[in-house]
């Protein structure tokens, strides 16, 4: 077994990242939970927003998804989403216009604001990435 | 053989653009196949992960859950057929509506009233054309479909499922598609959906395989709710993948046969033209050479 964690991040169409990291930050509907090595087994719902993932090499990356699952054990780590997308992967241009979209739909109801709050993590870690 | 050779030229070249046609849309069909195997194959991982989480919280807490529990007199049910946006591809469709008939005249007889949901356009057009009302019908994406599709599927039929005050309450929901077996077998057939039987999925986590101790937040109630869903839609948007590897296994295949018929029609028709023309030339040889002998006897006799 190797000193590190063993991370899949699923999504329902496609593996978009799985290999070892070091630490895993998400946020589940509870607060913000990181993942360590011999962390105790967890199944947790997660939010829409980033996930946050220490690579091996001292790297740091993140993902935007649309809510989802953690689960963790025995040093395996998967993350199932529906949809996931790499920083790099977001389109700047797009994520914009879906945000103005979203803000434009009305804030009242919950689906909207979870679509603005989705917007905003996309903008915000492809920036930061870029 | 009454029809002039001009007639049979025209035959055969009608029959050569036919063949072309039949023989790209073979070619593309075997193309996709193997990007719809792609698909299917990236979406397991998704689908094992979530049944793997399922089976922990199902072993670990005993929670019911509206999705898992069996109603006590099961009076209506659902069935989604899926079946293919074109046709062209031989028996496929008609295979899984008569699959999806059998499955309705069943469950009439043990006395339930059947619903019926309908994804693809030939479907929709079996049902709509026999006056068969339909509840909910997609189109659209019966050979390239997303987990979107699928997500709204699963809305529809979870909504029908758990809703209890809506006018389509149903208290069990059935999905009929075609199963890919392999390229040259594909089959009919008939899952039921809900309620749910955990342990029954397609990819069963290994059973020696001890499940730990899991801790659930916020609580295993609150997982297990957003997790059923999401499994019954990770259920449908397998089938909807399989059929349309199906689909497209059944358009090669029917296309290929169309593709060999027409070549076996060309090979006839050259030699029924053949004999035409030979025909036709052996006449006039014939009749040249009694025109010569006509006008060599005409010769002598003057002469």
């Amino acid at each position: 077994m190797s000193d590190n964690l063993q991370l899949a991040l699923v999504a329902a169409d496609r593996v978009v990242w799985s290999g070892e990291a070091t630490m895993i930050i998400a946020r589940t509907t509870d607060g913000e939970v990181g993942v360590l090595k011999n962390h105790a087994p967890l199944l947790s719902v997660l939010v829409p927003g980033e996930v946050e993932v220490h690579t091996v090499e001292g790297e740091r990356w993140s993902a935007v998804i649309n809510g989802g699952f953690l689960s963790v054990a025995n040093n395996r780590v998967s993350i199932l989403a529906e949809h996931a997308e790499m920083s790099n992967e977001v389109d700047l241009e797009k994520a914009r216009q879906d945000l103005e979209r979203a803000k434009q739909a009305g804030a009242d109801s919950p689906e909207s604001e979870e679509e603005v709050r989705l917007a905003e993590a996309r903008i915000r870690v492809a920036e930061r990435d870029r | 053989m009454a029809a002039s050779l001009r007639e049979l030229r025209a035959r055969i070249k009608s029959v050569n653009a036919t063949k072309k046609i039949t023989r790209a849309m073979e070619l593309i069909a075997a193309s996709r196949i193997i990007k719809a195997q792609q698909r299917a194959q990236q979406a397991a991982p998704y689908a094992r992960e979530l049944t793997r989480a399922v089976s922990a919280v199902a072993t670990y807490s005993n929670v019911d859950h509206p999705l898992t529990s069996e109603p006590e007199d099961p009076k209506r049910a659902a069935i989604l057929v899926v079946t293919s946006d074109r046709g062209l591809a031989g028996a496929y469709s008609s295979a899984v509506l008569r699959e999806a008939e059998r499955l309705g005249e069943k469950l009439r007889g043990d006395g339930k009233e059947v619903d019926l949901y309908v994804s693809g356009r030939k479907g929709v057009l079996y049902y709509s054309f026999r006056d068969r009302p339909v509840i909910d019908s997609w189109t659209g994406f019966s050979d390239t479909p997303t987990y979107d599709d699928a997500q709204a599927i699963g809305e529809a039929l979870i909504g029908a499922f758990v809703d209890d005050d809506s006018e389509h309450k149903v208290d069990e929901v059935h999905v009929v598609y075609t199963r890919f077996k392999s390229m040259l077998l594909q089959e009919p057939q008939d899952i039921r959906l809900l309620p749910l039987e955990i342990v029954e999925g397609e990819e069963r986590p290994d059973t020696s395989e001890v499940l730990p101790l899991y801790e659930f937040e916020p609580g295993d109630a609150e997982v297990l709710d957003a997790l059923l869903p999401k499994y019954v839609q990770s259920r449908i948007f397998f089938c909807l993948l399989q059929a349309s590897a199906s689909e497209l296994a059944a358009r090669q295949r029917a296309m290929k046969s169309a593709t060999d018929n027409a070549e076996e029609l060309i090979k006839s028709y050259t030699r029924t033209a053949n004999q035409a023309r030979q025909a036709g030339i052996t006449q006039e040889i014939s009749e040249i050479v009694g025109g010569v002998n006509a006008l060599a006897d005409a010769n002598a006799g003057s002469e």
